[in-house]
């Protein structure tokens, strides 16, 4: 009886462990479905310009990304694709001062250190001599202890209305040669 | 006590064994049958454009929130990662299928788990089929 007891203890417990590996998250429902807020995304992140020049377009994007900071990783002109990304150290000092405040009390005080964000830029010949530009921003941000804290889609609008203000002079000086 | 220990240290070691064997496997996945796979994972359309259709996928991945990693027309590929909390990569590629009709063949990775329930292909298919109908009525 007793040994019995003592064989189920571990058994038990490779069962819960084994559940568990099984019960592992799979895709949300809603991540490959158009929600509500597609066409109001759609609008946020995309400018039309009137031009039929793709090439040019595509041309003075990659400079505005360039005057960002951003580095371009890849780019496939015949499906107007630029990709493109940036690193940045993210440490506020007073970030710096609560951990060290922290840690006189041994406490363990993490904060964002570094910041990834990556862009795709996408233009799209619309009928009559339209192109329709599209960015989309993300950003990943790590803790001290090089955890990943922050992994989503950028959604503030006024780093796209930035931005395409920056690309409507960027086309004006491409147009201008400047 | 003593047996405890041996015990646990037995199941420890069936453990690493399993988890040795796992490491290997998925190097060359196959969790599922090659001919299931690709059938959950792809979609005839009758459609002759390429370079449009890419262009349509591209579409989709950005209105379904994906940043694209990469494209290539003259492989056919686009790879796009969705990112809120979790990571969901896609790599879809469109082949001609004689020369009326176009395969497209998406695979997902979520986290570092392969995708392979059917659902989310259904529901990528469908956006595609949608955006894929918007267009030829230009709206």
């Amino acid at each position: 009886m007793r040994s019995g007891k003592v064989l189920h203890i571990p058994m038990v417990f490779i069962l819960v462990a084994l559940t568990m590996l099984a019960c592992q998250k799979s895709v949300p429902r809603e991540a490959l479905m158009f929600t509500t807020e597609s066409l109001a995304d759609r609008q946020l992140q995309t400018r039309i310009f009137e031009t039929n020049h793709e090439g040019k377009l595509l041309e003075a994007s990659a400079a505005v990304l360039q005057d960002l900071g951003f580095t371009i990783d890849e780019s496939e002109v015949k499906c107007g694709v630029i990709v493109c990304s940036k690193d940045r150290n993210v440490t506020e000092f007073y970030d710096v001062g609560l951990s060290i405040i922290a840690s006189l009390f041994f406490i363990d005080y993490e904060y964002a250190v570094r910041q990834k964000v990556l862009a795709s830029l996408v233009t799209r010949p619309l009928e009559e001599d339209r192109i329709a530009v599209r960015i989309t921003f993300q950003h990943l941000v790590w803790d001290t202890k090089k955890e990943l804290i922050k992994n989503e889609r950028v959604n503030e609008p006024e780093i796209y209305q930035e931005f395409f203000s920056k690309l409507s002079k960027s086309v004006f000086l491409t147009a201008h040669e400047i | 006590m003593k047996g405890l220990i041996k015990k646990s240290l037995f199941f420890c070691l069936i453990l690493s064994v399993c988890a040795c064997a796992a490491r290997q496997k998925n190097i060359l996945e196959a969790n599922d049958s090659q001919v299931r796979l690709r059938s959950i994972q792809s979609r005839v359309y009758d459609y002759t454009d390429r370079n449009r259709m890419l262009r349509t996928i591209i579409a989709t991945l950005q209105d379904l929130g994906f940043v694209i990693d990469d494209a290539d027309e003259n492989l056919g590929t686009v790879s796009g990662t969705k990112r809120s909390g979790y990571s969901l990569r896609m790599t879809v590629s469109v082949r001609p299928r004689g020369d009326t009709q176009l395969i497209v063949r998406s695979n997902a990775q979520f986290n570092l788990q392969t995708v392979d329930d059917p659902e989310p292909y259904q529901q990528f298919f469908a956006a595609l089929s949608k955006a894929l109908f918007l267009e030829a009525q230009k709206i």
